[in-house]
């Protein structure tokens, strides 16, 4: 079980950051990600593994400003 | 009717003690010695750099690589008489008028990943204040990956009519706060109105204001 803006999911083991995004409806270009406190990098997402207890933030942006 | 003379600009001296007075020596310090970068001078970054200036932050770097434009005067700091004018240069000179000693640093450039990481190594505290939401996620991955050690206060959700009160600021991370009702996208609807966007603006420099006097709660 990880957590993605406080709420729990479940995920696969081995499952990669990539392919739990891909399962959402994030636009790829929106969103910043930051794991435990950390942001990963864009280019980082296919090689992230997530681990149980990981604490995700996806924080999705809109334009205006 | 009597002509009217423009007032001679009060020494650095006299206008450090009007701080002073109004703040606080020990906090006046503090905002005097601060740095802080404003990325995108639009509704958001204009407004964000008057606070900024106008409470005495003493360095202010700013970044946009656009041109002030007849539809952006509906929501940000420009006059009439400075469209077609660089951002950059038109807010220097806004801010010239109203605090003359803050020192201004600007580059009228689009913020890339590229050039991010020398862009913005001087300064403690980033301001994200850019229109698109590519943009703004491009900013704060790349902030966040190169500086870890700086302040970030970004926004998102800020355009329309709706409930003043849904704006907040809320901490991401350690040094990330974003500001913003976080969904009222400016493509739809309504679009980007005064009112709203001052709210947010507004927060935004208020958190950028609570860090530097060594406040770190939302």
């Amino acid at each position: 079980m990880i957590q993605v803006n406080g709420t729990p999911v479940a995920i696969a083991a081995g499952k990669t950051l990539q392919q739990y995004l891909d399962t959402t409806d994030y636009v790829p270009t929106r969103i910043a990600v930051e794991r435990n406190g950390e942001i990963v990098p864009k280019r980082l997402y296919g090689e992230t593994v997530l681990q149980d207890n990981d604490v995700i933030e996806v924080v999705s942006f809109v334009g205006g400003g | 009717m009597v002509g009217l003379q423009a007032h001679p600009v009060p020494s650095r001296e006299v206008m450090r003690e009007a701080l002073n007075i109004r703040h606080g020596e020990d906090l006046q310090n503090k905002i005097s010695a601060a740095r802080v970068a404003v990325c995108g001078l639009g509704g958001l970054g204009s407004n964000i750099a008057i606070a900024l200036a106008r409470a005495g932050v003493g360095h202010l770097h700013l970044i946009d690589f656009d041109r002030v434009d007849l539809t952006n005067l509906n929501r940000q700091q420009y006059a009439v008489g400075q469209l077609g004018q660089y951002k950059t240069d038109a807010l220097r000179e806004t801010l010239s008028l109203v605090s003359p000693y803050c020192d201004v640093t600007c580059d009228t450039i689009q913020v890339t990943k590229e050039n991010l990481p020398d862009l913005l190594k001087t300064e403690d505290y980033i301001c994200e204040a850019f229109d698109r939401a590519e943009a703004k996620a491009m900013l704060v991955s790349g902030v966040l990956e190169h500086f870890p050690e700086k302040y970030l206060v970004a926004a998102s959700g800020l355009a329309g009519l709706g409930s003043a009160n849904t704006i907040q600021t809320r901490r991401v991370s350690k040094r990330f706060y974003l500001c913003g009702d976080g969904t009222s996208d400016s493509s739809v609807g309504l679009g980007l109105v005064a009112s709203r966007v001052l709210v947010c603006a507004a927060h935004e420099a208020n958190m950028i204001l609570r860090l530097i006097a060594g406040e770190t709660e939302p």
